[in-house]
């Protein structure tokens, strides 16, 4: 009787231990379909390492970024490991949030990460988060359309060209448009692309003083041909439509043309979310004056703050998400289309992933051609293709893409718009400091 | 005769049309939750073949329980600490007015008036030395006071409503004042502080802002499941539906099994 009380006590008293010695990581991320992989292989790191656990913090992108904002900015210690962006990662790093990856084994094979992509997560020299997954911009057009326009693509189209092929496809009373580009206010959803637009008409944010040159005549030419374009040949309502409404636009065959993320490309070319699969066209994004910041850069990395009281745990899993052998993890059991792209020259060199994924050498070229470091015609002293390297870019970044997105409803002219966007974000660099 | 039936035809039609357009958004999310990504985003239709698919990817990779119950502790416990704070409160304001009462109760309405995120840093400091941060207790506070402005008003427009002879009348029999609010105010305004109650349960299961921000993992509520299937790359339709049906289900069975308290509570006093 006593013994068959003791055997039951026994059992938990042995399990008391473990489940004690075990670490519990706070990780959070945002909603995006790696990601969502990445937490349902939660159960293959936990067995890999089961000394550590792991718990999930998933939301969107802006929540999320203003939630970790908040929480390292006053030491809050409520996340081991951070999703962030490119544009945080040297940011933070400066001003001493985020722990090093000075210490990586050589299994990690540091090397094999992508030059831009390591290089715009690093400050001074050394890694502060690791590339979870890495994209830039292309064109996605519509293979059947351009045939029956008789239109040919162009290794490396211009904008000029994309005008004309716009009007060409352009058939509103067929439902189809000729081009969809980002129209929503953001500085990552339409300033993402204007910036680039304005990158290869010449232009930049900021000279070499940081005085902003949004008034500037590449600024004028640039939204201009943009504003034009869309209210041309663009779908009606463009001005609300973000990445996401884009890709319905385009996957339901109602764009001929559609410059965008390349991590779009895995969700076109799957035929059970693209109605467009099989007559789907990619070509690099499009340049005018200059190929310089032509197409852009972002990275998703995971980073651990300083504040995080498990920083070894994390820095383990962080590695482990990043690492080569996660990828293959993930080729292996989800298939070479849904491993995160844009990281490591050894995806692009396996022979798996080029067969199942045609759009990788574009990707990869486009990653590799972009250069935060030197992105615009005239010299400019931030970093950053789409963004501009500063904690004030956030606030700037948005309000002039609200601007631009009145000068595409046709509230204001461009001419107005880009005054205003100037005046506004000279205010805003004198406010912070960088001139009087 | 004919002129009364044709007027009432005209409301009931309008009625039923208000009643279409505020329920038809609901009623297309319950819908996308059982369609395919892919459906979701195709042209609208109300003919599809229904798929589970979304809720199960939903229940795999969160624990919606643990949301859920996070949801019901906060909101129950919110509003059951409130109610205990603003009865009293109430009561002396409407039975007990001094000449400053119209003044507080303008004061306490207009720190409605602040936008939160204004407060976030100061509250999220206090609230990491005090280690409420990602805590149940902490949310239960912050929607108690949250609420607390509009459940006094709410509370004493009810009870100004009670004739104060009653409560005399209980007092010469010789009742306290807390007998007086158990026995005689309680019973009375029962309709009104029942709906008074469910508008402060809607109001912090609803609440966005503050669970977003002061909890990560172990106090997380329902609208923390709901944020973790919203995404500006990526299109999760299917899936943030199913979420929503399901972040919704608790309180709309709570709202439809207590309506008749509600609407008791609306229109009470109304005949007076």
């Amino acid at each position: 009787m006593r013994l068959s009380h003791a055997f039951p006590l026994a059992g938990i008293a042995a399990l008391i231990p473990l489940s004690a010695s075990a670490e519990t990581i706070t990780v959070a991320t945002v909603n995006n379909g790696d990601m969502v992989i990445m937490q349902s292989l939660t159960d293959k790191f936990e067995q890999a390492h089961p000394d550590i656990d792991l718990e999930w913090i998933v939301l969107e992108e802006n929540v999320l970024r203003q939630r970790m904002t908040v929480d390292i900015a006053t030491d809050g210690g409520q996340f081991d490991v951070m999703t962030i962006g490119a544009y945080e990662a040297p940011i933070w790093a400066e001003r001493g949030w985020l722990t090093a990856f000075d210490d990586l084994p050589a299994e990690y094979k540091v090397d094999d990460l992508l030059e831009p992509i390591r290089k715009g997560l690093s400050h001074d020299g050394t890694l502060y988060a690791l590339p979870f997954y890495g994209e830039s911009s292309m064109m996605y057009y519509r293979k059947d359309l351009f045939e029956k326009h008789g239109i040919e693509m162009a290794e490396q189209p211009t904008w000029e060209q994309v005008r004309e092929w716009a009007g060409k496809l352009h058939d509103p009373a067929n439902d189809v448009y000729g081009i969809c580009l980002r129209g929503k206010p953001g500085w990552g959803e339409n300033m993402a692309f204007v910036s680039t637009l304005v990158n290869t008409f010449g232009g930049r944010w900021f000279d070499m003083d940081w005085q902003p040159k949004i008034d500037s005549p590449a600024w004028q030419k640039a939204v201009n041909f943009y504003v034009d374009l869309l209210n041309d040949y663009g779908p009606p309502g463009a001005s609300s439509n973000g990445y996401n409404e884009n890709q319905v636009l385009f996957s339901t065959g109602k764009c001929g043309m559609w410059v965008d993320a390349t991590v779009a490309a895995g969700k076109l070319f799957d035929p059970s979310q693209s109605q467009v699969a099989d007559v789907l066209g990619f070509a690099p994004a499009p340049v005018a004056v200059t190929p310089k910041g032509a197409n852009w850069l972002w990275t998703w990395a995971l980073a651990v703050p300083s504040s995080s009281d498990s920083k070894e745990a994390a820095k383990t899993f962080v590695s482990w998400a990043t690492s080569q052998e996660y990828i293959e993890l993930v080729g292996e059991t989800k298939g070479w289309t849904s491993v995160p792209p844009g990281t490591r020259q050894s995806t692009y060199d396996d022979p798996r992933y080029q067969n199942a994924a045609p759009f990788a050498d574009f990707v990869l070229k486009a990653i590799k051609t972009a250069d935060p470091t030197d992105s615009t015609l005239k010299p400019s002293p931030y970093v950053g293709v789409q963004l501009v390297g500063i904690p004030e870019f956030q606030a700037i970044g948005t309000q002039v893409g609200q601007m631009i997105a009145a000068a595409l409803t046709g509230q204001m002219t461009v001419e107005q718009a880009l005054q205003r966007a100037q005046t506004s974000t000279e205010r805003t660099m004198r406010q912070a400091g960088y001139y009087d | 005769m004919t002129m009364l039936a044709s007027k009432r035809l005209w409301l009931a039609v309008l009625a039923w049309g208000i009643t279409l357009v505020m329920f038809f958004p609901i009623f297309w999310m319950f819908l996308t939750g059982f369609k395919t990504e892919a459906a979701a985003v195709a042209t609208p239709s109300l003919f599809f073949s229904p798929t589970l698919e979304s809720y199960m990817a939903v229940l795999e990779r969160t624990d919606y329980l643990k949301f859920a119950i996070n949801s019901v502790i906060m909101a129950f416990g919110s509003t059951a600490l409130a109610l205990l704070i603003a009865v009293p409160c109430a009561y002396s304001m409407a039975f007990l007015p001094t000449p400053r009462t119209k003044g507080t109760l303008l004061w306490m309405l207009s720190t409605k008036m602040l936008p939160p995120v204004g407060v976030l840093m100061p509250i999220y400091l206090i609230f990491r030395d005090t280690g409420l941060l990602d805590s149940q207790l902490g949310l239960v506070i912050v929607y108690t006071l949250m609420n607390l402005p509009i459940v006094v008003w709410m509370l004493y427009t009810f009870f100004k409503d009670l004739p104060k002879d009653i409560l005399e009348a209980g007092r010469m029999d010789g009742a306290g004042t807390s007998q007086e609010i158990i026995y005689l105010l309680l019973p009375l305004t029962l309709p009104g502080i029942a709906s008074t109650g469910l508008l402060a349960i809607i109001l912090s299961w609803n609440e966005a802002f503050w669970s977003l921000n002061l909890t990560s993992y172990d106090a997380a509520p329902l609208t923390a499941f709901i944020a973790s299937f919203s995404s500006p790359e990526g299109l999760f339709w299917a899936k943030l539906s199913a979420a929503s049906t399901m972040a919704i289900a608790p309180i709309l069975v709570f709202g439809w099994l207590s309506q008749k308290q509600l609407v008791r509570g609306l229109t009470f006093g109304a005949v007076k």
